[in-house]
């Protein structure tokens, strides 16, 4: 199961480093300012973010002050975060009627778009899809040439440009590609950009146009690549990635480390965009649903 | 969240209008919000709750300067006990006499080690050095292609070898370096998870195989709480000589730079400002700090307007405000070169506070403006721009028709310039520095601060420690500390003969 299988690498990776804090020795402590302390720092500390925490501190306020600590109290937390996190449908994408489906994939540099877009394509293909992928990340050395190693791997087909190419080109050479190939997937592949630089964010524009101009409803699916161990900088990089390109869904990726990945909570609050998949390693089989109970599972751990 | 720190101090601390000195009461709300604002700027948990109990200790009790608003002066002291605490700048990298020095690279997956092995190579070969890049990632999918394609644009040698494993890489590309005759060996490693076993004992491998000069962790600026957790880990299993930050471009507050500082101990050497081979500059604690606090980045400002001013142009300007020659030809110089500083947008970003407001930029034309100025200078005669004072009515009506202007735009043009002249005279005997600093206040920080305690810079030996002379030097470090403990606590007390301790 793909709870237990990220429960398990939670676990591991963190019985590595230091254990600073075990929730059962807060049982039986009276719930004071020393106590909410703690319970902030934990949630801090996992990344969630001062804005989101103190809201969840408030409530705990609210229902337990003066109380003791109990199962209770954990289970009303959890809830707190689950209800913030659950997604109707993890790990389903939307589908278009009309082949060929096609998703959009962005994030700031070194999020690991490109290996989540390898795994992604694997999974899409071990559920009987034929992939193309759309290699527009021209602005890095060997991008393309990244992807079309995993496309190998994979078994997938791919269009790619040639360097310094104008990416929307690329996806425009694509898109006939997946129409005259009748494929049923597609998957563009973009260059990672910082979002404060508002020339590639334009150029994101473009390539997105180009998609929905192409093939009629596309994208069906905007991915936005967050890594699990960046910081409160992921609120902004979701809030101006999706102003530009309307994201549906985030890739939580490199959650095999001990970065708990928090800020998804914070990023919940402000947008309502869900988790799709968590990436929990480097092998092609490593992109798991997000399980939100266990995602807040780990935020205690 | 991006609100400024001065801003949100006010806020907290105009509610209790504190008089005389600051004391733990009425600063209680204020430090609530530098805290807050640490945290969102993603420092260490632990290194906020412990810094916080020094900014509070050293503002209780404070003086209120008159001149200076409490808030100002609470910013203040956080920006130079944040300046303290990441130490004195040490860029320098030790380079080995007898042979090849060897530079490694190491980091998580995705923190930008590729990229920063090409910048440090350009930055390298510009101080004279002959770099070697050695591709040693042979984990993720075309990475050396990667690194291939950055030593063709920069033309230095890339060592490769596909089918083989890193640590024979890196032992191979000495001799490769040797035959080539180059003198500085830089090793792109793998990505790796400080939690991988196999990866880094792999990588405690190449470094007691190769034994590098200088290990250097790359560090992505946009991590969170995590920083300290992986630079810890691999600090104790390579025992880091520097860090080098990377995306520090975007509007990411960098938070980690002084969480990893301060846990490790070990100095930031470098930072990535963007995505191009020449975006390497060295490490500025005063520039981050400033970008943390959210106060803008007054020392990123300075640099621009020294690299766009020419300055034998300035030189030559200087001397003749000085002699009160200024003319309009000067003037219309001097608005180029601001403009060559960057957009006014951009600039006005840069400026504390300001970048934080929502000013509509876009709406002030500020360009325009400029340009429209140029336009009217442009279209005076050469005896005009040396002397406007002989600008009259029929003069003006040509000047305004050249410019597309009306005739009033070009006496207050004339207006405004003898205006300037005098306070250009008066800037023209303070540096860019000064001038800078009288706008914005700060002054000299970080000048003064007594009884902060200083963390030592870690200095590269030139040599790798063996464990036991390293076991050697922490049971030193420790005693030192224990000593200090114990001073500190007899601090105040009489000693056994009844009298008081110095």
């Amino acid at each position: 199961m793909a709870f237990k299988d990220i429960l398990e690498r939670f676990k591991k990776g963190l019985a590595k480093t230091a254990q600073l804090f075990n929730v059962r020795s807060w049982f039986g402590r009276k719930v004071d300012q020393a106590f909410l302390d703690d319970l902030e720092g934990k949630l801090i500390q996992a990344d969630v973010g001062v804005k989101a925490t103190q809201r969840i501190i408030a409530r705990v306020r609210e229902e337990f002050s003066g109380k003791e600590a109990d199962d209770d109290l954990i289970a009303f937390v959890k809830l707190e975060l689950k209800a913030l996190l659950t997604d109707a449908q993890p790990g389903t994408l939307a589908t278009a009627p009309r082949k060929p489906t096609v998703i959009l994939v962005a994030g700031v540099n070194g999020s690991g778009k490109t290996t989540s877009i390898a795994k992604l394509a694997q999974r899409l293909k071990d559920e009987g899809n034929s992939i193309l992928l759309g290699a527009c990340d021209t602005f890095r050395a060997a991008a393309a040439d990244q992807l079309a190693i995993w496309a190998q791997r994979s078994g997938s087909d791919i269009v790619r440009g040639n360097p310094g190419a104008d990416p929307a080109s690329v996806a425009y050479d694509a898109c006939d590609r997946a129409l005259a190939r009748g494929v049923d997937v597609l998957i563009v592949d973009t260059a990672g950009r910082l979002h404060t630089q508002s020339h590639l964010m334009r150029e994101l524009e473009k390539i997105r146009a180009i998609l929905q101009r192409k093939i009629a409803g596309a994208p069906h699916e905007v991915l936005l690549v967050l890594d699990a161990t960046n910081g409160q900088n992921a609120i902004r990089q979701a809030e101006v990635f999706t102003q530009s390109i309307a994201c549906t869904g985030i890739v939580l990726t490199k959650l095999d480390g001990t970065a708990k990945g928090g800020v998804v909570v914070a990023v919940r609050q402000v947008l309502n965009l869900p988790v799709k998949f968590v990436g929990v390693g480097e092998g092609l089989d490593d992109l798991q649903p997000f399980d939100a109970d266990a995602f807040v599972e780990s935020l205690f751990m | 969240m991006f609100d400024d720190l001065q801003k949100r101090l006010s806020t907290a601390i105009g509610r209790f209008k504190p008089r005389g000195v600051l004391t733990e009461a009425n600063i209680k709300d204020g430090l609530q919000e530098v805290r807050n604002a640490l945290l969102e700027a993603d420092v260490n948990y632990k290194v906020v709750q412990e810094f916080m109990a020094r900014v509070s200790e050293r503002a209780v009790g404070a003086q209120l300067i008159k001149s200076v608003r409490p808030e100002q002066q609470i910013v203040k002291i956080v920006h130079d006990e944040l300046v303290d605490l990441m130490g004195e700048p040490d860029t320098s990298i030790r380079f080995d006499k007898s042979g090849p020095t060897v530079v490694m690279l190491c980091g998580l997956q995705g923190s930008g080690k590729t990229t920063t092995c090409g910048k440090l190579a350009r930055m390298l070969m510009q101080s004279g050095r002959k770099p070697f890049l050695v591709a040693a990632d042979l984990q993720r999918p075309a990475a050396i292609e990667q690194l291939k394609v950055i030593g063709q644009q920069l033309q230095v040698p890339v060592f490769s070898q596909a089918d083989s494993d890193p640590v024979k890489v890196c032992q191979g590309s000495i001799a490769e370096a040797n035959r080539q005759g180059r003198d500085t060996i830089i090793l792109d490693t793998a990505g790796r998870l400080h939690v991988d076993d196999d990866l880094m004992a792999e990588l405690r491998e190449i470094e007691k195989k190769v034994k590098p000069h200088v290990v250097l962790f790359v560090c992505d600026a946009l991590t969170g709480q995590d920083a300290v957790a992986s630079a810890t880990a691999f600090n104790k299993a390579l025992e880091l000589d520097g860090v080098i930050m990377t995306k520090l471009d975007g509007d990411a507050r960098g938070g980690a730079a002084l969480s990893v500082r301060r846990v490790t101990g070990v100095p930031i050497k470098f930072v990535g400002m963007g995505e191009k081979l020449d975006k390497l500059q060295a490490f500025d604690p005063h520039r981050v700090v400033g970008q943390m606090l959210g106060m803008g980045d007054i020392v990123g400002l300075v640099e621009a307007a020294q690299q766009a001013i020419d300055q034998e142009e300035a030189l030559r300007q200087q001397e003749k405000m000085m002699k009160g020659k200024f003319d309009l030809n000067d003037f219309r110089n001097s608005i180029g070169q601001m403009k060559k500083m960057g957009s006014i947008g951009e600039l006005i970003k840069m400026f504390p506070g300001l970048g934080q407001m929502d000013l509509d930029i876009d709406g002030l034309d500020a360009e325009g403006e400029v340009r429209r100025l140029q336009g009217i200078i442009d279209s005076m005669t050469p005896a005009e721009k040396a002397d406007p004072h002989i600008i009259d009515i029929s003069r003006r009506r040509r000047i305004a028709a050249g410019a597309g202007v009306e005739p009033a735009d070009v006496s207050s043009l004339v207006k405004q310039f003898d205006g300037m002249a005098a306070v250009f005279k008066q800037m023209a005997q303070m540096t860019m520095l000064d001038k800078i600093r009288a706008m914005t206040g700060l002054g000299k920080a970080g000048a003064f601060n007594p009884g902060a305690k200083l963390m030592a810079p870690k200095i590269g030996t030139g040599k790798r420690l063996s464990p036991k002379e390293k076991e050697k030097l922490r049971k030193l470090r420790e005693k030192e500390e224990r000593k200090k403990r114990r001073e500190e606590r007899d601090r105040g007390r009489p000693d056994d003969k009844g009298r008081p301790r110095p």
